[in-house]
């Protein structure tokens, strides 16, 4: 999978964790760009992430990306290629 | 069930006709995700839980300060959460030779802890106990070691037991089970932990969240009393109509097996004292023949309340046992392995429960646990003999046809009723009436154990308990008044509700009879009462109107000095 579609993906994901369809993602966009992205939001976030790519991240992966790109870059290794 | 995603969803939605309830949380790991879940369970439910929660890991500082937001908030349930990780860390932190102590500490501050919220709150308790977590320090011999941290969170959690049965306000919320059925892996999520403090895994909150509220709802009255069974693929494999009784799959034989657990579990159910049903598509006399005849049957006749096996259609049969039991459809469950009669029953009795049954019998039981349909607080004795009462109702209903005129009916039925205040022997069926009574019930205030305990010592509150017993067997206790007074000339019905059973008894009337003479020996001239409408209650609408009370104001007012005796053929005992 390509990054641009684990971005999409990323879309439906975040969507849900927010309940906000029109969140808007780029690989700049931080935490600070998204309503209601809080600490909270995020370890709902990250569960949705493993559980939709059936994939894991270490406990202190979780804490260490500074933007989407990032979180998305971290997807995709673990992906099979 | 739903998702935390879906739950959290709920809070955006409007609370505003939902019946509110405020419950404070107070945990000693971060509780967040717990309180959304829990609110949003409690929409589904049609509840605003208003929970308040307390700052991280502040059990006791609120409880001991009796200045904290704790007792401002004043909170009708009080949930603690303390969670088997930071047990872990306590035991952690103890030098060897305390190792053993770490249970008795824990049930010394559970104690110390409950005390002081009953000083100082009105308030139920209720309590998570402990997940197991095996620190594989001594491998299985751990459980021959009382020092061992598995030892003690086990005895922990058996003394948590031992202490509840003790308190009629502390109950536990049972997490551990939670954990074996789900299993540790998806209860715990290590990354959520650490990043969080929260030990519940985002997939387990609608779990916790659901079980703690089955506590919370049956705390203000929600509880199952009634399981009504389909025959054929339900209560054993094989069509009986179609098979024949002698090869219907049941006993210790292949799948025969799964029925026959199905059926003890059931009869468990009937000796707790829920009503069992059975509602079959069947010709009676066919249907009827495994539970007289069949040598592997567990359940029998004499189990069933309300048998109807015939031809019509299955939400009239279930419309038929509610009037033979006077229940709410909310109260009922019913099981059937037709996915098409379970739609129909579903669609056209509102409230009634209806599990999605799994395809094959042998997972009935194991999904049925996980459900915990028949949550309940409190048990008594009586309980176990509701079925025989239904029964004899039963009888009683034909009986009366027989009787052209209705006084003669009822005086011969030779009805006489003991009337008591509250004591230590009828508290709890007092405290247990109260959390079920929703039709008859004139102004549905919930009292629990301590509150009646409380109840029979004040000096301005005038208990009374009716039991009635007639030629076909004893009812029990029925009927329940307590009278508060008011001022010097009035005394005020502040409870009034009878079980349903004995509708058409002239209970209401020996009722009546009885206060006002206990009201005129005492010195009162007038009996206030009043009723405060329910989704249940309309039964008792004109309760009071018809009992002769005249209007006033939103209230009822009873003039004894007018008051004449009423008929009525019960004796006192």
């Amino acid at each position: 999978m390509d990054r641009s579609e684990i971005l999409k993906q990323l879309h439906g994901i975040f969507a849900d964790a927010l309940d906000n369809d029109d969140v808007k993602l780029s690989n700049e966009t931080t935490a600070d760009d998204v309503e209601g992205w809080d600490s909270l939001t995020h370890i709902q976030l990250v569960v949705g992430i493993e559980k939709h790519f059936k994939i894991r991240f270490a406990s202190q992966e979780i804490q260490k990306w500074k933007n989407v790109g990032e979180l998305v870059e971290s997807i995709h290794k673990k992906l099979p290629s | 069930m739903q998702t935390f995603s879906e739950l959290k969803r709920n809070l955006k939605k409007d609370f505003s006709n939902l019946k509110k309830i405020k419950i404070a949380i107070l945990g000693d790991s971060a509780t967040q995700f717990l309180m959304q879940a829990l609110r949003g369970v409690g929409y589904e439910n049609g509840y605003d839980l208003q929970i308040w929660e307390a700052d991280f890991n502040q059990v006791e500082r609120q409880v001991f300060d009796p200045t904290s937001e704790l007792y401002e908030f004043k909170p009708e349930i009080v949930i603690i959460f303390q969670s088997a990780h930071k047990l872990l860390g306590k035991y952690n932190k103890l030098k060897p030779e305390e190792y053993s102590g770490l249970a008795d500490s824990r049930m010394e501050q559970v104690g110390n802890i409950t005390t002081t919220l009953n000083e100082q709150l009105k308030a139920k308790i209720i309590y998570y106990n402990y997940t197991e977590i095996n620190d594989s320090v001594f491998g299985n011999y751990a459980t021959k070691l009382e020092s061992s941290f598995l030892f003690q969170l086990r005895k922990l959690n058996y003394e948590l037991m031992v202490f509840a049965a003790s308190q009629s306000n502390f109950y536990i919320c049972d997490i551990s089970t939670i954990q074996n059925q789900s299993g540790k892996a998806n209860f715990f999520q290590s990354s959520v932990y650490i990043n969080t403090e929260m030990v519940l895994s985002l997939a387990i909150l609608p779990e916790v969240a659901a079980r703690t509220f089955d506590l919370i709802g049956t705390m203000s009255g929600t509880l199952k009393k009634c399981l009504i069974v389909d025959l054929d693929n339900t209560m054993w494999g094989g069509i009986i109509g179609d098979d024949g009784m002698e090869n219907i799959q049941v006993g210790s034989l292949g799948i025969g097996k799964a029925f026959t657990e199905f059926q003890y579990w059931i009869k468990k159910l009937k000796n707790r004292g829920i009503i069992i049903a059975v509602c079959s598509k069947n010709t009676e006399s066919i249907a009827r023949e495994p539970f007289e005849k069949h040598p592997d049957m567990v359940l029998h006749m004499d189990d069933i309340a309300v048998f109807i096996a015939n031809w019509e259609n299955k939400a009239d049969n279930i419309r038929q046992i509610q009037k033979i039991l006077n229940i709410g459809f909310d109260s009922m469950v019913f099981l059937d392995d037709n996915p098409f009669e379970r739609n129909m029953v579903r669609e056209n009795i509102p409230g009634i429960t209806v599990p999605e049954l799994p395809e094959d019998p042998a997972e009935y039981l194991e999904y049925l646990y996980q459900l915990n349909l028949f949550e309940t607080i409190s048990f008594s004795n009586e309980d176990a003999e509701r079925t025989k009462q239904y029964q004899v109702e039963a009888k009683r209903t034909v009986q009366q046809k027989s009787f052209t005129n209705e006084d003669d009916f009822l005086k011969s039925l030779n009805m006489v009723s003991l009337v008591e205040p509250f004591n230590k022997f009828n508290t709890p069926r007092v405290a247990q009436l109260s959390q079920r009574s929703n039709q008859f019930n004139l102004r549905t205030v919930r009292y629990t154990e301590s509150d009646i305990e409380a109840i029979a010592v004040s000096k301005d509150i005038f208990s009374f308990s009716f039991t009635l017993e007639d030629k076909f067997g004893d009812n029990g206790m029925i009927c329940v008044i307590i009278l508060k007074k008011e001022d010097e000339k009035t005394l005020f019905i502040d409870t009034w509700f009878m079980s349903c059973r004995v509708l058409k008894r002239g209970m209401e009337n020996f009722v009546l009879n009885t206060i006002i003479n206990f009201t005129k020996e005492k010195g009162y001239s007038f009996l206030k009462g009043e009723y405060i409408e329910t989704a249940k209650n309309e039964m008792v609408k004109n309760h009071y109107f018809q009992l002769g009370f005249e209007q006033s104001g939103n209230k009822w007012l009873l003039n004894t000095e007018k008051y004449e005796n009423k008929k009525c053929f019960i004796k006192i005992k």
